[in-house]
């Protein structure tokens, strides 16, 4: 991929804006935080499917067909998805504001 | 018994078609279906003239590969929806509820967790650093060849042995729901995928996908909603008689085999969570929508219809056991326990018939024959896309060739891999393909994955490491798939197995960091300190977007 010397010039001029560092630590650190929050979740429900699988099969109340399992299955596809729509709302929204905002100061100060 | 689970739990790994070889060469050839037939060639005369359509539109590499860049977040979604859920999800999974409850549901909610990962980690990356294949972003700023090589072998071979794992289980599928002969379903699965790809590319294939997974999901709904009204819409009455009526009993709620201990329940975690992650036909649809922004939309569209889709099948799995489980007419000689007609999988096909008479069951079918096109089709893109982008134009040519040469280089290429498909196809009739399903996974997992991600976000990575890491993942996983039961016991005939589990994941995917992780740090070559400083502005590329392959570019 052959990248031109005006655009390595808007690249190192990025790198230079506080704003980016800021882009960044600030995406990553959201992104870490959920992808974290997903794979506890996750591994924790493996384990407890691997080491105590009564508790699965457990029903939230007497009487009922909603069992441990099922409702935390239920849980975990819909607040993994939510997550999903809370990152794509932030980064396509307050994100993508301040990218576009240095790609824009980038730009001019080349030219 | 836990044999055969096992062997069906493996096929089921796959987000696409492919059966568990004993389950589905049990089956005879059904009577002719016309309205499946019917239905289905309603289905092909409709994308054909999409593909039509799609030809006239289809001019640059960019149209070929990903459709000019002009797919949107919404489409692009569909379409990766309709890539992950296939036959084998909507009969497989239906199946594995029927049979084992709440183990089904387990199953489900690993295939679901890798895509907000997906989307945390790299959806936005791909797209700002990708442009046709991935091989883009992991040869972005190290050598050339040798990454791109590496990145077409692995992304062939996995392409091959899922192709077969498809074509295997599209033949036995279709002689069993439309009563043709094996070897002329695999011809026209064969030939239709060769039209769309050579002559539509990346627009007729997306817009398969797209209709496709529409089709898949109003089909199901519906199934699922005319089974519920038989409950009143009650879970709770749904569910009461199921465990009144089923062999397992209260067992149903709890998991059972499918799990048995935490090793199993990680390498399975792993493999199908960074397995997609490195599929290359999946990689593929990042580079077809405009930006970053749609990128992202399409995972939440993706996943949404994903996880919506699962649920559904959660519903038909239970309500099948009382509304097919209970009916004579759908086990043989009218024994109701016994073995069920056309094998295990037809489980959702029954239960469309019982729910909502043969013209249901005929729809169901020909989504069923839908999808895998529509996944065959993908796959057979991505291929082209390694040998004429990655191998003829930048390994070969060493980026000298014309548009017009790689382009048609990228039709033989499809042309090619539709008869390999074929021809292998045939050769593999009798055989359990399972286990190549589990090496397309641990192959992604371990020689794409590892070097993809490593290439985004750490600055020390060289081609030595990347090198040396990518081709041992590839080695390790196909070594312990080879050893594992899949292929050790069930096709070379041995007593036991040598490798206890059977997804590699957990083993060759660690291998494969560490090593490219050691060769890297050790490589001390001008080459590789130059490649680490070339890491500063893919970076900045990769966050912003900024000189990122433009959408409109044609």
């Amino acid at each position: 991929m052959s990248t031109n010397a005006s655009q390595n010039a808007v690249y190192a001029r990025i790198r230079k804006n506080p704003r980016f560092a800021e882009l960044v630590s600030k995406r990553q650190g959201f992104a870490t935080l959920l992808s974290v929050i997903v794979l506890t979740i996750f591994y924790g429900f493996f384990m407890v499917v691997a080491f105590n699988p009564n508790l699965i099969g457990q029903r939230l109340s007497e009487g009922s067909y909603v069992t441990v399992g099922i409702a935390a299955e239920l849980f975990m596809f819909i607040f993994f998805w939510v997550l999903t729509a809370v990152y794509v709302k932030r980064a396509n929204g307050e994100f993508d504001a301040i990218t576009t905002e240095i790609i824009r100061d980038a730009s001019k100060e080349v030219k | 018994m836990l044999a055969r689970l096992n062997v069906a739990l493996l096929a089921l790994l796959a987000p696409a078609l492919s059966f568990a070889g004993d389950a589905i060469s049990a089956t005879e050839k059904q009577p002719l279906n016309l309205h499946a037939i019917g239905m289905f060639v309603l289905f092909v005369s409709m994308t054909l003239g999409i593909t039509y359509w799609a030809a006239g539109r289809t001019k640059s590499a960019s149209d070929f590969y990903t459709a000019g860049g002009g797919i949107t977040g919404f489409q692009n979604g569909l379409a990766i929806a309709g890539d992950y859920m296939s036959a084998a999800t909507l009969l497989g999974l239906t199946a594995l509820v029927y049979t084992k409850g709440v183990d089904g549901y387990i199953y489900m909610i690993a295939f679901f967790a890798g895509w907000p990962i997906i989307l945390f980690l790299m959806a936005e990356r791909l797209r700002n650093l990708g442009k046709f294949t991935f091989a883009d972003i992991t040869s972005y700023r190290l050598n050339q060849s040798k990454v791109r090589t590496m990145a077409a072998v692995s992304s062939l071979t996995v392409v091959c042995f899922y192709l077969v794992a498809q074509m295997v289980g599209a033949g036995q599928l279709i002689k069993l729901l439309f009563g043709l002969d094996y070897n002329i379903a695999l011809f026209v699965v064969g030939a239709l995928m060769m039209v769309y790809v050579t002559f539509g590319g990346m627009v007729a294939t997306t817009w398969v996908q797209i209709i496709k997974a529409c089709m898949l999901l109003a089909g199901g709904t519906l199934v699922a909603v005319l089974a519920m009204s038989q409950f009143g819409f009650s879970f709770e009455k749904m569910m009461s008689q199921a465990v009144s009526l089923h062999s397992l009993g209260e067992k149903l709620l709890f998991p059972g085999t499918l799990l048995p201990d935490p090793i199993t329940a990680l390498s399975l975690g792993l493999g199908l969570m960074f397995g997609t992650a490195g599929l290359p036909h999946i990689l593929m649809r990042f580079f077809t929508v405009t930006n970053a922004k749609e990128a992202r939309k399409s995972v939440l569209y993706a996943s949404g219809f994903v996880a919506y889709f699962f649920n559904v099948i959660l519903l038909m799995g239970f309500a099948a056991i009382i509304i097919v489980g209970q009916n004579p007419e759908f086990f043989e000689g009218g024994q109701i326990g016994g073995k069920i007609v056309g094998g295990g999988n037809m489980i959702a096909m029954h239960l469309a018939k019982a729910v909502g008479g043969n013209l249901l069951l005929g729809f169901l079918s020909a989504v069923a024959f839908a999808t895998i096109l529509a996944v065959v089709s993908g796959l057979a893109l991505a291929g082209a896309a390694a040998i004429s982008h990655d191998i003829y134009a930048r390994v070969i040519r060493k980026g000298k060739a014309t548009e017009t040469e790689e382009l048609r280089v990228s039709r033989f290429a499809s042309v090619g891999l539709g008869l390999v498909a074929i021809v292998l196809g045939i050769a593999f009739e009798k055989m359990n393909v399972a286990f190549m399903v589990a090496l397309a996974f641990g192959i992604a997992a371990s020689a794409n994955f590892p070097v993809l991600i490593l290439s985004m976000y750490w600055k020390g990575l060289t081609t030595r490491g990347a090198i040396i890491g990518g081709y041992s993942g590839l080695i390790a996983a196909v070594l312990l798939v080879v050893l594992s039961k899949s292929v050790w016991v069930t096709v070379l005939g041995n007593a036991q197995a040598i490798f206890p589990y059977d997804q590699p994941a957990l083993f060759s995917m660690p291998l494969a960091f560490l090593l490219t992780y050691i060769f890297s740090k050790l490589d001390n070559s001008p080459e590789g300190n130059a490649e680490r400083a070339m890491f500063d502005d893919q970076y900045v590329r990769a966050q912003t977007g900024f000189g990122a392959a433009d959408a409109s570019a044609h």
